[in-house]
């Protein structure tokens, strides 16, 4: 049992003179969900930043081991939410991989244009969010008109707006719907027209730019050595897309271009992601016209039995690289499952990447960095 | 026509021949009290609701409609839920400051509403330096602000406090300056003469290119006074959650909340008198039968009418721009307004000497 | 030079923020551009996509039979233990015992909305409603029997 002034002397706990320790999180508009981070600050500048996780563990890897080979992949759209088609993709890879699956051309095509869809509707969300995060509301609202076009797609084709569960061991749950194509088509002409929105109110804007630019700077060495992947390695000057580097899917046959950019800071990283989006857009233009004939899925047996072994596959999600980590005893649960997940690599860089800069740096910094709790946490 | 002086003068008419100098000046006090009140009670309302409803726009979104039709009485509702509400005090508080602050905030606000011109004759003190009581009034606000910030025992209040006490005392220079240049042209601290020197028109149109490069500073500069987006670091809400007044609640919250938007009132009737012409109509050279059709529209309609467009052209820059880092904020002003302005400050006072404004 | 530079600065960063006003403002007085959905107002004609993926309900035609076998596919392949089938005999007119479904039990507050039962069926006796209106006061409404009172398997599904 504590008394008053005892908790009083804890929270307000400080090493040396002039120092401020202050708790950023669980609950904070900028944390975007639980995150718990204890800043050490010197006035306003960030002396050390501690994140604490653990407020949304949910053991999603232990409950993977009592559930069987279909029903593990649907707790995967819990992680990271946001990119929850390509999260489910990883896993059905990975009993497909383990069982030698041949999924069909159609059902890799679909799998494809979802994942692209899934990108933008991803960055879509987390440009609002970060311009949030600098003060500005309103891109927010333009950003979540084109997504919610991207969910209704998502509604129509796979029955859920955001944990689709769609992608099963073998190819896709249903055939898409017969509006797909005609809603992507005016999707891609929407956000054409509309992307330059954000140019007039985020990209170019002097406040947007200053606020960004030179702010929560990676090297690439520092990039590599802290794990980071996805957009915050890419904008370091990291190649490392997995779609590039080992192209699963139809990947390999469409032409899209790795965006790379070597400022490393905060502004760099969002620049990616904006050119990420257009890449997305390439993609599905090439693939929306030409989805095969044929199955949508492979014939499965009803309970799959993966062999005795260990398997790993990776995706690029939204946030950067996933691993699925598969050990099989040949029954019909997984042995054990780890997921390799992009935001805690990310995170961890998150103090190298803030010392020295002021509070309002933070923001910018951990905007763009794109942090998804449940996915760092898991 | 409809005239506020006339109903003025009635009522001083009719209370100096009923009571003896003395009564009749206290009813006449106690009369204003009631209207300043009425008038704060009445502009928070309409304003939070403006805000709400602007930026709903701005953000492709209908905003309030439920309470009342269109939404209307949303922000009465919220109000009474504010009344409702708990005034928590924390632990550890300095409880006298703590309570006090929000009353002095609301306080500063008051006192700026005796030098405004609300329409022709309806001044409630035309004080002969009313533009130089207006920028040493309204910098008192920022103790409230430290008061707040400090008696908290809250480090994002303390936080805040701080950045608001650095941006106010910054921004003061150039606001002062900006309103300097008006002065300058009229020879003046006097409100009602400064509107009567815009009679012939406007100071933005008359001055030429200075006094409208001093409008614009002095918009940018009261924006950061008043703690709005973009220069609301001392709320700031992603970074101090609600900086300065982050542990109110309840009716001391809504104070905060209601001095916010008198003060964006105030400094936007201040910019609409010494830039705008107050409630001067417009008038246009020669044009006898178009000043003439613009004298037909009551005063007090004039000047409602440039304040309220000031008003929205703040809210337009809130809900547009991101958020200034606080360092950044202070180079703003040390390396460019002031400077701009001390040089447009020279020019001004060419134009006045020389006599090349119209 | 450094004044050039200077004045550059300021007209860029002006005009940059007077393009994002113009748009913002745009907005403001283009009231058709509001994309908000009046939810309550338009239920009666808020139309869902048929594919959407609301409760697990099973499908009775108009002689209140069904077409669940009872074989607890669905419960076999439920990842939250969400369904619960139980079992009872009954007596085909050859003097047989047969399996039959006595009561279907679907805990729609354990429900992720996963679809794995509607695929694991394999008489399509159960499939997912468009309704999302879920909230009730008490949670026990949650637990819902799907067989309605007096129904049967319908002839010829095995």
């Amino acid at each position: 049992m504590y008394t008053q002034t005892e908790v009083i002397k804890d929270t307000t706990a400080s090493g040396s003179e002039g120092e401020l320790v202050i708790n950023m999180g669980p609950q904070h508009p900028a944390t975007h969900g639980v995150l718990h981070l204890v800043i050490t600050l010197n006035g306003e500048t960030i002396k050390k930043i501690e994140p604490h996780l653990g407020y949304i563990h949910r053991s999603i890897e232990k409950m993977t081991e009592s559930l069987t080979y279909r029903q593990f992949t649907y707790v995967t759209s819990r992680m990271d939410y946001l990119s929850a088609h390509i999260n489910n993709l990883a896993c059905a890879m990975t009993v497909e991989k383990a069982m030698q699956i041949e999924v069909p051309e159609r059902a890799q095509v679909i799998r494809v244009l979802m994942n692209e869809l899934t990108r933008i509707a991803s960055h879509e969300l987390w440009i609002g969010a970060m311009a949030m995060d600098l003060g500005a509301f309103t891109p927010f609202f333009y950003a979540f008109r084109e997504r919610e076009m991207i969910t209704e797609i998502m509604e129509d084709s796979c029955g859920a707006r955001l944990t689709m569960n769609y992608m099963v061991p073998g190819g896709v749950m249903y055939d898409i719907h017969p509006d797909f194509q005609k809603k992507v088509k005016a999707f891609v002409q929407q956000f054409k027209d509309k992307v330059t929105e954000y140019e007039d109110l985020v990209t170019n804007n002097v406040i947007f730019q200053s606020r960004t630019k030179g702010v929560g700077y990676l090297s690439k060495e520092d990039a590599i050595s802290y794990g980071c992947s996805g957009p915050v390695a890419r904008a370091s000057g990291v190649s490392c897309d997995i779609r590039k580097i080992y192209p699963y899917e139809v990947y390999g046959k469409v032409e899209f271009d790795e965006v790379l950019d070597t400022a490393g800071d905060s502004f760099a990283r969002y620049l990616v992601r904006v050119k990420e989006m257009n890449q997305s857009i390439r993609i599905i233009e090439q693939l929306i016209d030409n989805i095969p004939e044929g199955d949508f899925q492979a014939k499965t047996k009803a309970v799959l039995k993966p062999p005795k072994g260990e398997f790993y596959t990776r995706v690029e999600t939204a946030r950067g690289e996933l691993g699925v980590y598969l050990v099989s005893e040949g029954g019909t649960t997984p042995y054990r499952i780890k997921y390799r997940s992009p935001g805690f690599s990310n995170l961890s860089a998150l103090d190298h990447m803030a010392r020295g800069s002021k509070i309002g740096d933070l923001m910018a910094t951990m905007g763009t960095l794109d942090l998804v709790i449940p996915d760092i946490d898991r | 026509m409809f005239s506020l002086e006339g109903i003025t003068k009635t009522i001083q008419d009719w209370l100096f021949s009923s009571f003896s100098p003395t009564v009749a000046l206290l009813i006449e006090c106690a009369i204003i009290i009631l209207l300043a009140i009425a008038l704060f009670a009445l502009l928070g309302l309409v304003l939070v609701l403006m805000e709400r409803k602007v930026a709903a726009h701005i953000q492709i979104r209908l905003g309030p409609n439920r309470v009342g039709p269109g939404g209307m009485f949303q922000t009465v509702a919220d109000t009474v839920k504010l009344i409702m509400k708990e005034g928590l005090t924390p632990d550890m508080a300095d409880k006298f400051l703590f309570n006090l602050a929000p009353f002095i905030v609301m306080i500063v606000a008051m006192l700026l509403l005796a030098p405004i011109a609300f329409a022709k004759n309806f001044q409630i003190w035309d004080i002969n330096i009313g533009v130089l009581y207006v920028s040493a009034v309204s910098s008192l606000s920022v103790i409230g602000i430290l008061m707040a910030g400090w008696a908290s025992n809250n480090k994002y209040s303390l936080l805040g406090a701080m950045r608001s006490g650095a941006q106010i005392v910054s921004y003061e220079l150039s606001a002062g300056l900006a309103i300097l240049s008006v002065v300058v042209l009229t020879g003046s601290l006097q409100i009602s003469d400064i509107i009567e020197s815009q009679k012939d028109g406007w100071w933005l149109f008359k001055g030429h290119i200075p006094v409208i490069i001093a409008f614009v500073i002095f918009l940018i500069a009261v924006t950061a006074e008043t703690n709005r987006a973009p220069f609301d670091l001392a709320e700031a809400e992603s970074e101090l959650t609600a900086g300065f007044h982050t542990e109110y609640s309840g009716m001391r919250f809504a104070f905060f909340f209601l001095a916010e938007y008198i003060n964006i009132f105030i400094v936007c009737s201040i910019g609409a008198t010494l830039f705008l012409g107050g409630w001067m109509p417009l008038h246009i050279g020669n044009w006898e039968s178009f000043n003439h059709l613009m004298d037909y529209i009551p005063s007090s309609v004039w000047f409602m009418g440039k304040t309220f467009f000031l008003i929205f052209l703040i809210m337009w820059f809130r809900w547009t721009f991101p958020r200034l880092r606080v360092d950044q904020l202070l180079n703003l002003e040390w390396k460019y307004l002031l400077p701009i302005s001390l040089f447009n400050i020279l020019l001004v006072t060419l134009i006045a000497i020389m006599g090349w404004h119209f | 030079m450094f004044l050039k530079e200077y004045i550059k600065d300021v007209y860029n960063g002006v005009t940059s923020l007077l393009k994002g006003m113009r748009k913002t403002g745009y907005y403001f007085f283009h009231t058709k551009e509001i994309i908000t959905e009046q939810y309550p107002d338009n239920r009666d004609t808020l139309k869902l996509a048929e594919r959407f993926r609301g409760e697990v309900v099973m499908l009775h035609d108009e002689n209140n039979e069904h077409a669940c076998t009872g074989c607890t596919a669905c419960e076999l392949a439920c990842p939250n233990g969400t369904i619960k089938v139980i079992t009872k005999f009954d007596m085909t007119p050859e003097g047989k015992k047969k399996k039959a479904v006595d009561t279907f039990i679907y805990h729609l507050e354990l429900c992720t909305m996963c679809n794995l039962c509607v695929e694991a069926c394999p008489t399509g006796a159960i499939s997912m409603a468009q309704n999302f209106e879920h909230s009730v006061y008490d949670r026990n409404k949650l637990t819902k029997r799907l067989n309605k009172p007096g129904s049967k398997v319908r002839e010829g599904v095995e």
